[in-house]
């Protein structure tokens, strides 16, 4: 069979089409996005996104108990929002075969916690595997929607960041020639979850869970590679490939599975040693339950819980080899990362920062409004939460405080999860401000479409969600919607609505610099007059990456510099300029 | 197990310039050479305009995906500053394949911060090889200021095992088609550098 180089995300996608997937469903999350972006190739698979996870786990339910074969993807905390859905259908179980892949982000290295998804397995009581490398990525995925049928239950696969953003070569198997038979069945005894009918589901869920551990412990997927006796290692994951790069000779009981854990299996091959490691990534979660089982093991007291392992980590923990890194003789200047040049949202977070407003943020590229020096964000919890927030923190400010909230959302997170906190804060008479930053795309993930794109997943034209009119239905009456490129009217019409005494709007609306459709068509590049550059740094306030310093040699003044080669023309640099120092580049 | 020699390749550079397309090539020179071949890196809020990383490691079997630390063979830097950060991963021995170009940071742009002087001086303080790319001069000169890329990889493939057919073949298979010429042709200026 042909043999490619594929990341973990590609290898997600290529099992769903092996595996006989004809529906997926998602909503985009670092480092899950590419899997449905991979998936849309596949002509057989109706594949979409989401508002938000919940949603797309509904969908894939719906789809499976139409009798098809389907996979929904989510980051780590897209879990926490899909969780009613996904610990309802743990009890119905699947008619057709249902995976959901779960991307956790160990590190943070684009997210807001790093929580361990394993738990949500043992949690819903589902089973769970956990891939090490793009290759069993592919035949672990491919397997979980056998195992799926039968078992009749949702399954889990895990990822992290090092799987689903590592390339590895992969042998591609031969797609399912016959699709799975759809239709309406009836069989509301399984899907109506009425209590009388939970009640007679749950047992068969426990008993599901026995029946795997046992089953766990002679399938492939869990083995046993033969060093040389001395030390025992048990291991899931990208850890795996950790361990067997730091201890090239121990014996290694690798799992594949690693929810229900195949317990038989476990006792026997910890009898072995004297010297038994657990080597994972996160929460002692093989640990703790290798230990309710009765055996000593050695692991979270020597590997980190914090952050994402690496050999280096590996081989500190257990002083195999250290190393001592020589660090330069210099402090270096960081690079963070930064809204790009001819950002729609650097004005927004100027004007915020120049009204001193007190903003409770969300997530997405405008959480970087916290980094200096526009230094114009206070609060970012999660997807949506800057409405709520801003309604809670009102409650309990005075008058000249209350004015000063102000929520910054952006349009596909206010559709993923931002509507209802608006319901809320004009149900019940709050007086905040709320921002939807409309850049018309999902941003940070990059750039996928959402409902009020105006495109769906495969670039067909949809439906464009009208967030003025949703605002409005809510019961906001004073919404607004302006250019950010305006540096005078964005912070005149934000300070007039922090006045108001009620709920007020304003909607934010320029296309990122990057958008996809409608190609954004960027201004001619600027540039600085140095004659009337007078050295006041006003144009540096915006912190945009086309400007730069430039100190004076030998006592002159310095002045500021645009690389015309990364400027985007917004000109929101000239309206800051007092002295009329910028100009427009002649081509 | 001890004679399972791997190579390590650190590319470094901001988020944005594009060291995407030069990693896909490079795996996939030395996947069609007969290597096992594993490559690493982070998407998402990390690439706005930040440092970015990619591991690169080959060979006969190959575990991890992410380089041990201090273990890089090869550093392969796209800017200057980013490749001096990354300098403690290279071995003394190892060799350093750097872009000559210089990207301000925030706090440089905002004059709050000096951006480091000599870094080429130091580069070579530090470790054996250090070869400097005039990668922007020379994709010009191949008709296509956006072949950088490949002007880099053509420098780098000096210090690698795969053949200059087998760099031919990669990229006439990742590079769409009439871009051939000017990556070719970059990667030829980039491969007389060393």
């Amino acid at each position: 069979m042909q043999k490619t180089v594929l990341s973990g995300n590609e290898a997600f996608a290529r099992a769903a089409y092996e595996a006989g997937v004809t529906v997926a469903s998602a909503y985009p999350g670092t480092p899950s996005t590419e899997i449905l972006e991979n998936i849309i190739q596949y002509d057989r698979i109706d594949a979409s996104w989401a508002p938000n996870e919940k949603v797309a786990l509904e969908v894939g339910i719906g789809a499976s108990i139409g009798g098809a074969r389907t996979i929904v993807t989510m980051k780590h905390v897209g879990v926490n929002v899909a969780a009613d859905p996904l610990f309802t259908f743990s009890y119905t179980g699947v008619r057709g075969g249902l995976v959901l892949v779960v991307a956790d982000d160990p590190e943070m290295h684009s997210s807001q916690d790093e929580q361990d998804s394993r738990q949500y397995a043992r949690f819903a009581k589902v089973p769970m595997f956990e891939p090490a490398d793009s290759q069993e990525a592919l035949d672990f995925t491919r397997l979980a929607f056998d195992v799926s049928e039968q078992f009749d239950t949702p399954v889990l696969v895990r990822s992290t960041t090092r799987i689903s953003h590592s390339k590895s070569i992969v042998e591609l198997g031969e797609p399912l020639a016959e699709l799975p038979e759809t239709g309406l069945v009836r069989d509301p005894g399984k899907f109506v979850m009425l209590p009388s009918n939970a009640r007679v589901r749950h047992p068969l869920v426990e008993k599901r869970l026995e029946e795997m551990s046992e089953w766990a412990c002679s399938q492939g997927f869990n083995r046993i590679e033969k060093g040389d006796g001395q030390l025992g290692i048990i291991t899931s994951g990208v850890a795996y490939q950790y361990a067997r790069e730091v201890f090239p000779t121990a014996d290694i009981l690798k799992l594949g599975l690693v929810y229900p854990l195949p317990k038989q299996m476990i006792r026997d091959f910890a009898a072995r040693y004297k010297t038994l490691y657990v080597i994972e990534e996160l929460d002692p979660f093989i640990e703790e339950q290798v230990r309710a089982m009765g055996i000593l093991v050695t692991g979270k007291d020597k590997v980190p819980i914090c952050g994402e392992l690496t050999p280096g980590r590996v081989r500190e923990a257990f002083s195999v080899n250290p190393q001592t890194l020589e660090p330069v003789e210099e402090t270096l200047p960081p690079r963070p990362p930064n809204m790009c040049p001819g950002c729609p949202h650097r004005n927004v977070f100027h004007a915020l920062n120049r009204l001193k407003a007190y903003v409770t943020g969300d997530i997405g590229c405008y959480t970087l409004g916290f980094m200096p020096p526009l230094s114009a964000m206070d609060t970012c919890i999660c997807m949506g939460a800057s409405i709520g927030n801003a309604t809670g923190l009102s409650k309990v400010l005075n008058e000249e405080e209350r004015k000063k909230v102000v929520a910054v959302i952006g349009d596909s997170t206010f559709l993923h999860t931002g509507i209802n906190g608006l319901m809320d804060m004009v149900y019940n008479k709050s007086t905040a401000t709320v921002l939807i930053l409309d850049n018309s795309t999902t941003g940070m993930t990059g750039r996928q479409d959402n409902p009020s794109t105006g495109y769906t997943l495969d670039g067909e034209t949809a439906y464009q969600v009208d967030l003025e009119a949703i605002c409005k239905a809510l019961g906001v009456k004073h919404v607004v919607t302006i250019d950010p490129f305006q540096v005078d009217n964005t912070r005149a019409v934000i300070r007039e609505a922090m006045e108001r005494p009620e709920v007020s709007v304003v909607i934010t609306r320029r296309p990122c610099v990057l958008v996809k459709h409608d190609v954004v068509k960027t201004s001619t590049p600027l540039f600085v007059d140095q004659d009337k550059c007078v050295a006041c740094k006003a144009c540096l306030s915006i912190g945009c990456p086309a400007i730069e310093w430039v100190s004076g040699k030998d006592g002159e003044k310095g002045h500021c510099r645009i690389d015309r080669l990364i400027c985007n023309g917004c000109q929101v640099c000239m309206q800051l300029c007092k002295f009329d120092a910028f100009g427009v580049c002649d081509d | 197990m001890t004679d399972n020699k791997i190579t390590n390749i650190l590319m470094a550079g901001v988020g944005g310039q594009g060291t995407l397309l030069a990693s896909e090539i490079l795996s996939e020179v030395l996947m069609q050479a007969g290597y096992d071949v594993k490559k690493a890196e982070v998407h998402g809020m990390a690439q706005r305009g930040g440092s970015v990383v990619s591991h690169v490691r080959f060979g006969e079997k190959v575990y991890s995906p992410i380089i041990p630390e201090g273990e890089a063979d090869v550093l392969f830097g796209f800017e200057l500053l980013e490749t001096y950060r990354y300098l403690p991963q290279v071995k003394k021995t190892g060799a350093v394949v750097v872009n000559n170009l210089r990207i301000a940071p925030p706090s440089v742009a905002l004059g709050k911060a000096e951006y480091p002087q000599d870094i080429d001086r130091k580069l070579k303080q530090r470790v054996d090889k250090v070869r400097i790319v005039e990668g922007l001069q020379l994709a010009e000169q191949a008709g296509n200021s956006k072949a950088i890329n490949t002007v880099l990889l053509g420098a780098l493939s000096n210090t690698l095992e795969p053949s200059h057919e087998q760099w031919i073949a990669a990229i006439k298979s990742l590079v769409p088609e009439r871009f051939q010429d000017v990556n070719l042709k970059a990667f030829e200026l980039g491969r007389q550098v060393g």
